[in-house]
């Protein structure tokens, strides 16, 4: 089949998963007319990665994937092994720039063109040495250099420069972000990430699908669910296996938990960086109550290793789905009433309300997605019925309500947090009540075949990509995460805001650094 | 104002007593804040440095902070700054990309300092442990770049087991 009316051929993926189209563009001039073509549709650029393909006797092979409307186009392009160059895509979508780069970075791949800086790369392995690529070695050894970084200077009387970064004030993840400012406004904000890159897509390959379900599930803490369920998804697709139904709606379960769990502990740390630490206080408990009902039913507090590949580990008798059931009613009445008291606090909301404010166009440019996109007002949630748009099991019997706020600004983060704790507490009691009896696992063990999940997690969409050998064992895996795509969104948001302002701003997205740095 | 007291009220006190050793918890209390403030003459002070880590160590530090354990009810508080404190608690695995910020901020905590290596990535042990030791990007354990006084496994570790290894390192 076709997409778009282009030139590339299409099929269609085949398992339970969120909807993927696989096509191979025969150059780069399809690619990138494909590229104009997903732009014009209003879709989005989903993901940039690349592979080794040499040890097959073939060159190198790049891989993108695109947002639609009814779905996601994963789409391939093989480069010569002499001269591994395609077209730059940033003009198309400013998002493909920083996984460009990491492409390159990795694997060797580079743009014809545009921004040739490194982007994971600091100082710690040679420009020509590229860790991906199967004659590499093991890579240890090279002196750990200190690297400079041209960050975009901003001139004029009065401009200056603040650095923070990489280790941050408080209890977070490092990273660096330079502002250049006149007085307290922010002119400019522009990040230097890659601080947390531990060579994680290098780790999985030779690994078993086990093996890996367990170094998914450890990209980013707290999104394991929505990382596991989409790594499982890859796999069961290439492995042609199905999934208990039983198991789907206990995946759901664990993915809303999650998506509650944050989002309690983002509302409690947005009140108090508006200074009411009587919301940090009140949130910070429902998340610990949340937590320790997760591991009394679960085992685990963040319910790492519970999402495998052929199912989940765990099972739910009815006395712990009932317990559960009881917790939503308390935790849902406490935050109705938390809800109040922030909505009438004037200090709040005199903080909250036009700060770091984007529009929907900015989103759709930057191609954004989850809450960050939800709250410019755009109707996209991968759990969710649209026009077009068929969600996967077990969202496609639940009639998810996206939540949206068009306002874009950190009002518009909080208020679709909290729309959205009370969306997934109604999702859990349905998902309590209607589970369906049966197993919770099958049998997986695949042999050569890919396959692409994707995951609306708590942040965003979150998308694995993973190529099996003919031994079972993983070749490739490219884990994507919603940051990617949404850190260029903060610098946006802080412009024209005050420095005292960014902390908040921050964290009403809240972004993964380990995520996108992998 | 009315609804934000009357909840403070009805939420009461939460926090928990400290895990493990003498009998009576509210005797281990005053026990452990006296040896504070007879080592450290007042709060112990805490800088928490991400050397690496996928978050999930994190999440349970904040934790730590939640009206249930009330670290700082208890005279621990966490610092911004390396020269404010008397602990480093660092999370990993150590990556080449922070090897060198973590050096430096171990040379700016003041003597006599104390490190605590937190989680299974950051001890080199376990299951996450063995998913990320070194390799062209990463020190592995945070022992391979500083000393390291104390060690946290778990993956992540629960809050009471961190609660648990910060009063190790002051009884050491």
């Amino acid at each position: 089949m076709k997409l778009l009316d282009e030139a590339i051929e299409f099929t269609s993926q085949p398992g339970v998963g969120a909807p993927v189209w696989r096509g191979h563009a025969e150059d780069g001039i399809e690619l990138h007319a494909f590229a104009a073509a997903v732009r014009r549709a209003d879709g989005r650029m989903a993901a940039i990665w690349g592979e080794d393909r040499r040890p097959h006797g073939a060159g190198f092979r790049l891989h993108c994937v695109f947002g639609l409307n009814e779905g996601h186009a994963w789409v391939s392009l093989d480069l010569p092994a002499a001269n591994p160059v395609y077209p730059d895509l940033a003009d198309v979508f400013s998002a493909a720039n920083r996984m460009q780069r990491a492409t390159r970075d990795m694997v060797g791949i580079a743009t014809a063109g545009g921004d040739q800086r490194p982007w994971l790369r600091h100082g710690a392995w040679p420009a020509d040495w590229y860790p991906l690529r199967h004659d590499a070695g093991p890579g240890e050894g090279f002196p750990n250099a200190p690297s400079d970084y041209d960050f975009v200077r901003v001139g004029g009387e009065g401009a200056h420069e603040i650095p923070v970064g990489p280790i941050h004030a408080g209890i977070i993840e490092p990273g660096h972000f330079r502002f250049s400012v006149i007085g307290e406004k922010v002119l400019r904000l522009e990040q230097r990430l890659g601080y947390q890159h531990k060579g994680v897509e290098r780790r999985f390959i030779g690994m078993d699908v086990a093996q890996g379900a367990r170094l998914v599930g450890r990209i980013s803490g707290d999104s394991t669910c929505a990382y596991a369920w989409a790594y499982a998804v890859a796999v069961e697709s290439a492995a042609g296996i199905e999934v208990p139904q039983r198991a789907l709606a206990l995946r759901a379960l664990m993915l809303e938990r999650e998506r509650i769990a944050n989002h309690l502990g983002d509302l409690g740390a947005l009140g108090n960086d508006a200074a009411l630490a009587f919301g940090l206080t009140q949130f910070m408990r429902l998340k610990e109550d949340w937590l320790r009902m997760s591991d009394r039913l679960f085992g685990h507090r963040f319910m790492m290793d519970r999402i495998v590949p052929g199912g989940v580990t765990t099972d739910l008798d009815a006395a712990a789905l009932a317990e559960m059931v009881e917790q939503c009613d308390t935790i849902g009445r406490d935050v109705k009433e938390l809800r109040a008291i922030y909505d009438e606090h004037p200090g709040l909301q005199d903080r909250f309300l036009t700060t770091g404010a984007i529009d929907a166009d900015l989103a759709r440019e930057l191609s954004l997605s989850g809450m960050g996109a939800r709250a410019t007002g755009m109707l996209l949630d991968g759990r969710a019925w649209r026009q077009g748009y068929e969600p996967p099991a077990p969202y496609k019997a639940l009639g998810v309500r996206p939540i949206t706020d068009d306002r874009g600004d950190v009002a518009a983060r909080v208020a679709v947090r909290f729309g959205e704790i009370f969306e997934s507490l109604r999702l859990l009691r349905a998902l309590a009540v209607g589970l369906p009896t049966g197993p919770v696992r099958v049998d997986c063990a695949p042999t050569a075949g890919s396959g692409l999940g994707v995951v609306e997690g708590w942040r965003g969409e979150v998308l694995v990509g993973v190529e099996l050998g003919a031994d079972g064992r993983i070749a490739r895996c490219h884990p994507h995460d919603p940051s990617w795509q949404a850190w260029p969104a903060l610098e946006h948001a802080v412009m024209k805001d005050i420095v005292p302002d960014f902390p908040l701003i921050n964290k009403s997205f809240n972004l993964s650094y380990t995520g996108a740095d992998l | 104002m009315i609804p934000m007291l009357k909840r403070i009220f009805r939420t009461g006190i939460l926090t928990e007593p400290l895990p493990e050793g003498a009998a009576t918890p509210a005797a281990e209390l005053d026990r452990l804040q006296d040896e504070i403030v007879r080592i450290l003459g007042r709060a112990l002070t805490i800088r928490e440095v991400d050397a690496g880590s996928c978050n999930g160590c994190e999440l349970e530090i904040h934790a730590l902070n939640n009206p249930y354990y009330n670290l700082e009810g208890r005279g621990i508080k966490f610092v911004a700054s390396p020269r404010h404190a008397d602990m480093l608690l660092v999370t990993g695995p150590v990556t080449k990309n922070m090897e060198n910020a973590l050096r430096i901020a171990y040379d700016c905590t003041p003597d006599p300092k104390l490190v605590v290596a937190v989680g299974d990535c950051g001890c080199g042990c376990g299951v996450a442990g063995e998913l990320s030791g070194p390799n062209y990007a990463s020190c592995g354990a945070i022992e391979n770049v500083v000393p390291v006084d104390v060690r946290v496994p778990g993956c992540p570790p629960t809050p009471l087991a961190l609660l648990q290894g910060i009063l190790a390192a002051v009884r050491r």
